[in-house]
């Protein structure tokens, strides 16, 4: 590792800068908690076919903890609906408590906290950094949201989960649990798909799963605030992270609104934003929380 | 505009191509059984969300999920009986851990479930058929003498000795599979298949006339004249 010119940024290695002033630990503290939090709840589910401890079975379809509480991913259950099938009251209250949650929460909580395809997509746009990517473009970002009314009525004109038939998502989760068949090429697409011909392209402008979790967390509680943007000295960084670069512009540069809040349903909360900021502009907050200082 | 246009028309080719793919993938194949309480296949797909809670509380790892590429839709539950057959438990986990329904919970008495139906469908090789008597098929039968019976025929080979034929009845077959699994042949010679495969239907106006006869408790158009049988008075004792 070379020596950190301190005031410059890389576009490469982005977080450089704040890594020199506040540290490695405080420069990726939300980053570390976000991997432990994916990993950790991959780990609770492998624990029960690896190791025979059954905290949680099923997959992030379904599954049921300490065999009384029932999770269910509720777009999901909404192909199922699509479909034409009345589900059990089980999962329904599974569905209930899940989207309770991301509706408060924050729903793309989900895609940077939870969602083991996050590991996949963040890992190909390390790398495009890394290795200086300029190739493809990626589709409009409004693409998810078409997507995602179209599989809900190919469920409703199939008669079928049909997304569900490809859906990166589950068929990681599943797969890792269940076994993978020819899954591995979806997920090896995926990654190729954000590495060479769309930068952020499945997370940020493809996935309909990630676009259902965005409009329910539309008035979640928890915002990112780019409370001290007076700060801001223009180095990108945090605009080269971000998986949404397009959701930081309004708060920190004040266009089209005043608040400093980052109020869209597509920022994820990965606060990655607020720890390769060296200047700390950025904060975890609560969508009332209207200061900006400085 | 275009961007717009551009994102929809990406939208929904994609989905198009999922539907195509779902629909053309949707038959399930003959050698694939659904747990017990399994709905009819098209609203089966419909209500199962591919969750593996199912697997999970089978205790003789009797399920699998479907993974991308066999021709089982995507991570849905199903079974060979060749491999594991379902050991038809009386509680039946299985179905009691479903959260949607796609198993119906209806089901409380394993011996109504219909996973498949068994058929003997080789008579060249099942070794009864032959002549012999292994029975094994008929032995394991969780509803021996019932699902499966052994039906005594004139061994016209011989000429002297039975055959015994393992038989199969729908109305109890619950297509658990043990009879496949054990077939001691290198091939099974009965296999259970799904209903839809194994099972003919006759047309809606048939009557059969013995059944109708023991229904109206006698012949429908009263007694029948007597004909004399002729030219065979000599051999009649
Ligand atoms: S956008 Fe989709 S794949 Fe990406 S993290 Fe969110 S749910 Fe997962
Ligand atoms: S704005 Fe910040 S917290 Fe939100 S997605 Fe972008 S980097 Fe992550
Ligand atoms: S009845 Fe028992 S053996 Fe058969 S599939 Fe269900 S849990 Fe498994
Ligand atoms: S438990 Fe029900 S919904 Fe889950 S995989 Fe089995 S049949 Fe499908
Ligand atoms: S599948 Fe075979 S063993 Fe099972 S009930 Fe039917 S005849 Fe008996």
């Amino acid at each position: 590792m070379s020596a950190i010119p301190s005031g410059k940024s890389s576009p490469e290695r982005p977080g450089l800068e704040a890594i020199a002033v506040k540290g490695w630990l405080r420069a990726n503290k939300w980053l570390f908690l976000r991997r432990l939090s994916q990993l950790g709840i991959l780990a609770l589910f492998l624990l029960g076919p690896w190791a025979g401890i059954w905290i949680v079975k099923g997959n992030l379809s379904s599954s049921l903890t300490l065999k009384t509480l029932p999770l269910t991913d509720p777009y999901v259950l909404l192909q199922s609906l699509a479909a034409g099938h009345f589900p059990y009251r089980t999962a329904l209250i599974g569905a209930a408590i899940v989207a309770a949650f991301y509706f408060l929460v924050g729903g793309r909580v989900y895609c940077s906290w939870v969602c083991p395809v996050n590991l996949i997509s963040d890992a190909a746009a390390w790398a495009r950094r890394r290795l200086g990517l300029k190739s493809g473009h990626a589709p409009d970002a409004n693409t998810r949201y078409w997507l995602l009314a179209g599989t809900l009525i190919a469920a409703g004109a199939t008669g079928s989960l049909a997304w569900e038939w490809v859906n990166p998502v589950s068929i990681l989760h599943r797969g890792l649990f269940f076994g993978f068949g020819l899954g591995g090429f979806v997920l090896l697409g995926v990654f190729l798909y954000d590495l060479l011909l769309a930068p952020r392209g499945w997370c940020g402008h493809v996935c309909p799963m990630g676009a259902f979790y965005s409009l329910l967390g539309r008035f979640a509680l928890l915002r990112v605030s780019a409370a001290r943007r007076n700060d801001c000295n223009d180095c990108m960084d945090c605009f080269r992270v971000c998986p949404e670069p397009q959701v930081i512009r309004p708060a920190l540069k004040q266009v089209g609104q005043q608040s400093p809040i980052i109020d869209t349903g597509n920022c994820t909360l990965c606060g990655r934003c607020a720890d390769v900021c060296s200047k700390n502009v950025f904060q975890i907050t609560h969508r009332f929380n209207q200061r900006s200082e400085s | 505009m275009n961007s717009i246009a551009g994102a929809a028309g990406a939208g929904c080719l994609m989905a198009l191509g999922v539907g195509l793919y779902a629909r053309q993938a949707s038959a399930l194949p003959s050698q694939a059984l659904r747990p017990p309480g399994a709905r009819g296949e098209a609203q089966f797909l419909s209500a199962c969300i591919r969750c593996g809670l199912c697997v999970r509380d089978c205790p003789y790892n009797t399920l699998k999920l479907a993974t991308l590429g066999s021709s089982v839709a995507t991570g849905t539950p199903y079974f060979e009986a060749r491999a594991i057959p379902c050991e038809m438990c009386d509680d039946i986990p299985c179905v009691k851990a479903c959260p949607t329904g796609a198993l119906d919970r209806e089901l409380s008495d394993i011996s109504k479930a219909r996973m498949g139906l068994a058929v003997l469908t080789d008579h060249e090789t099942c070794l009864n058929f032959l002549g012999l008597r292994c029975d094994v098929c008929y032995r394991v039968c969780p509803v021996i003498d019932k699902a499966i019976t052994l039906e005594i025929v004139h061994n016209p080979r011989s000429d002297r000795h039975a055959m015994l034929l393992p038989t199969v009845h729908s109305d109890y077959c619950t297509g658990c599979g043990k009879c496949e699994k054990s077939c001691v042949l290198p091939v099974a010679a009965i296999k259970v298949y799904p209903i839809k495969l194994a099972k003919g239907k006759l047309p809606e106006h048939y009557r059969k006339g013995w059944e109708e006869k023991a229904k109206a408790g006698g012949s429908l158009i009263g007694d029948q004249i007597k004909l004399p049988v002729r030219g065979l008075e000599e051999t009649a004792p």
